[in-house]
């Protein structure tokens, strides 16, 4: 819409401005109906024999710093655990990082904008995220490589008025002997106004089948008036067993958006529980879960939107099961005034036969069709 | 040359969907199947592509015996399905569905091509969801556009028509002409439209599980479209096509 005003502006008085709308309208037409603003303004400009517009200035959005590569020094396991989790290259991280590898610090690095400090309570961290702090990113990678290993950490994040960033957090366990290994993540966020914030979590387990790697994140989120926070979470194979909680408290007009991906095969378990509480006038939630469960495996999912006043909260739980998988799910929408707008949708099932036909029409096996269908959904 | 033999389909027993239908589909011919809802033509299709398995009968393509292949065997000799249901999926983008309809990554001009053959303008559709948020019309065209891209040896086309809007409908018309002036593909089109019986080479209606009429258009047309038996110049000749050919 921004930009179909952007152009009829450049389109110039109102005369001809609404030689653009019919022209809009012809090219809405033409594109069957669903045309996108750029495309009608730029069928107006070709139905009305202009040339191409030149793109209106954009305001100029403030230079993303770039920082010089801080060497890390990390076994090849370690390393290779960093690369699934935290987009490791091998040999650094640039910017604001702490890797943690078996509960001790392999290398950390503040910037100018985010300070990362050991805490004095507990074991963790203190991340500070100064106010207007943007395009910076900060990762916080956690692995486990000893067997029975129960590692524990606390992180707090402080993120500042209108700061804008990227947390990459995701922990990784690699084990071959018999032991279990355990990292258990606490952590919480606090959104000061406007503050931005993509978090990314991955979790994987590796190394031999046998030995049990567990991973129970627990999150509670604290947004203000005009936060944003996106989590994308995902966990997409050996890890023996989860226990997710996430808390969140919205006030103001601020908006969470989960987005988790989940995959359980042979023995493995993963429970999911959410709390997410709409104080704030306008303050909104959307929750999005898909998971496949393969093997013998078994998921749980609970949520709960607690909606106190005028707000939006929506959930979307999609599970695929294969084999023996088994999935339960709970959602449960609370609404304590009837300003408060909740909506869920879930469904269990297995892959529908009818796209495993499609695409095996499409040249595929039986066994191709199926992962092409998981992995589209688990993308 | 694709020949169906007394195919019969019977899932359910006694409830016969399909009845002894025999028939020949030429090489690098336009043959549309028409006839009521619920006649079988779907089935039919379907029975084609190897989704649904005769009860008895058997389907020849090109002298070798596919009656026993399985559907992705049957895509890989040749046979392309559009369905007329299109199938949604979760997390697949139109990008996704068109490259593994293609078998490998299609570039961006490819992809921009096959959009615009049917109708859907690119940069607004490319990076879009194949799930429900897609219209009826919007998605009966990724699919056609997905088998496009197949260049099968024989295509079934089930109701291209349904939902498409009448601009989209026009582009798809001139596809189809193209593909049949090249000789070079087969074209199986399941159609209650007149435009679309206007280009056939051949019509055949089905009808109640059974195969009814079938004959070229010349004659199909007026059959069907026309005043019925006073316009067929077969009256003429004394050469019906109806009923028991
Ligand atoms: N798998 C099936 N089991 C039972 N009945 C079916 C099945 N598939 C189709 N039918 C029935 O067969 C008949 C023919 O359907 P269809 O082939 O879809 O017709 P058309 O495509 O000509 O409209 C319909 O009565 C339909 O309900
Ligand atoms: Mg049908």
């Amino acid at each position: 819409m921004e930009e179909i005003i952007r152009d009829q502006q450049a389109a110039g008085t109102a005369a001809e401005s609404s030689v653009a709308n019919a022209a809009a309208d012809m090219a809405a037409k033409i594109f069957g109906g669903e045309a996108q603003p750029n495309a009608m303004a730029q069928a107006a400009r070709v139905l009305k024999g202009a040339p191409e517009e030149a793109p209106a200035e954009q305001p100029a959005e403030p230079a993303k710093p770039v920082f010089e590569e801080t060497p890390v020094d990390v076994d090849s396991v370690t390393a290779k655990l960093l690369e699934t989790v935290a987009n490791f290259n091998g040999t650094g991280f640039c910017g604001a990082f702490n890797i943690r590898s078996n509960g001790k610090s392999l290398g950390r690095q503040s910037t100018e904008h985010i300070h990362i400090d050991t805490k004095t309570d507990n074991p963790g961290l203190d991340i500070h995220i100064a106010p207007g702090t943007r395009g910076e990113e900060v990762y916080i990678p956690a692995c486990v490589t000893k067997a029975g290993y129960d590692d524990l950490v606390y992180n707090d994040f402080f993120v500042g008025k209108d700061a804008d960033v990227v947390i990459v957090a995701g922990c990784g366990i690699h084990t071959e002997t018999g032991e279990p290994a355990r990292h258990n993540g606490i952590h919480r966020f606090f959104l000061e106004e406007g503050a931005r914030v993509l978090y990314v979590e991955k979790h994987v387990g590796t190394g031999a089948k046998g030995p049990k790697k567990v991973i129970d994140p627990q999150t509670e989120c604290f947004l203000k008036d005009g936060a944003y926070l996106e989590m994308d979470t995902s966990q997409l194979g050996g890890v023996s067993s989860s226990v997710r909680k996430t808390r969140a408290t919205l006030d103001g007009k601020s908006t969470l958006v989960i987005k988790e991906r989940l995959l359980t095969d042979d023995d493995e378990t993963a429970e999911t529980f959410f709390e997410v509480e709409l104080n704030g006038e306008g303050s909104s939630v959307n929750l999005m879960s898909r998971s496949v469960a393969r093997g013998n495996s078994h998921q749980a999912y609970q949520s709960n939107i607690i909606g106190n006043t005028i707000c939006y909260g929506h959930s979307e739980c999609d599970a695929i099961l294969a084999e023996n998988g088994r999935v339960d799910a709970a959602p449960k929408l609370s609404a304590n005034s009837e300003d408060a707008q909740l909506i869920h949708e879930a469904a269990i099932g297995k892959i529908a036969g009818e796209q495993i036909m499609k695409l095996r029409t499409l040249g595929l096996t039986e066994e191709e069709a199926e992962a092409a269908i998981i992995n589209g959904f688990l993308k | 040359m694709l020949e169906i033999k007394n195919l019969s389909f019977a899932p359910e027993g006694d409830k016969q969907i399909l009845k002894n239908i025999s028939l020949t589909i030429p090489d690098g011919k336009l043959v549309v199947l028409t006839g009521p809802n619920g006649g079988g033509k779907t089935t039919l299709a379907k029975m084609i592509a190897g989704i649904n398995m005769p009860t008895s009968g058997s389907l020849i393509l090109d002298g070798v015996d596919i009656t026993d292949k399985d559907p992705t065997e049957r895509a890989k000799l040749g046979i392309g399905y559009a369905f007329q249901q299109p199938v949604r999926f979760k997390g697949f983008t139109v990008r996704d569905i068109l490259n593994l309809a293609n078998g490998k990554p299609l570039t961006e001009d490819q992809l921009d091509e096959v959009l615009l053959k049917v109708g859907l303008e690119p940069k607004a559709y490319k990076d879009r969801d194949v799930d429900t948020k897609l219209s009826g019309g919007e998605i009966k065209r990724i699919e056609i556009a997905g088998v496009l891209l197949r260049k099968s040896k024989l295509t079934v086309f089930d109701e291209p028509e349904a939902g498409i809007d009448l601009w989209s409908f026009n582009s798809l018309i001139s596809v189809f002409e193209e593909l049949r002036e090249t000789r070079e593909v087969t074209l199986v089109i399941i159609s209650h439209q007149e435009r679309i019986l206007s280009i056939a080479d051949e019509i055949m209606l089905i009808q109640d599980g059974r195969l009814g009429m079938k004959g070229p258009r010349e004659i199909m047309y007026p059959l069907i479209c026309g005043d019925g038996c006073e316009s067929c110049p077969a009256m003429e000749e004394g050469d019906c096509y109806g009923r028991d050919n």
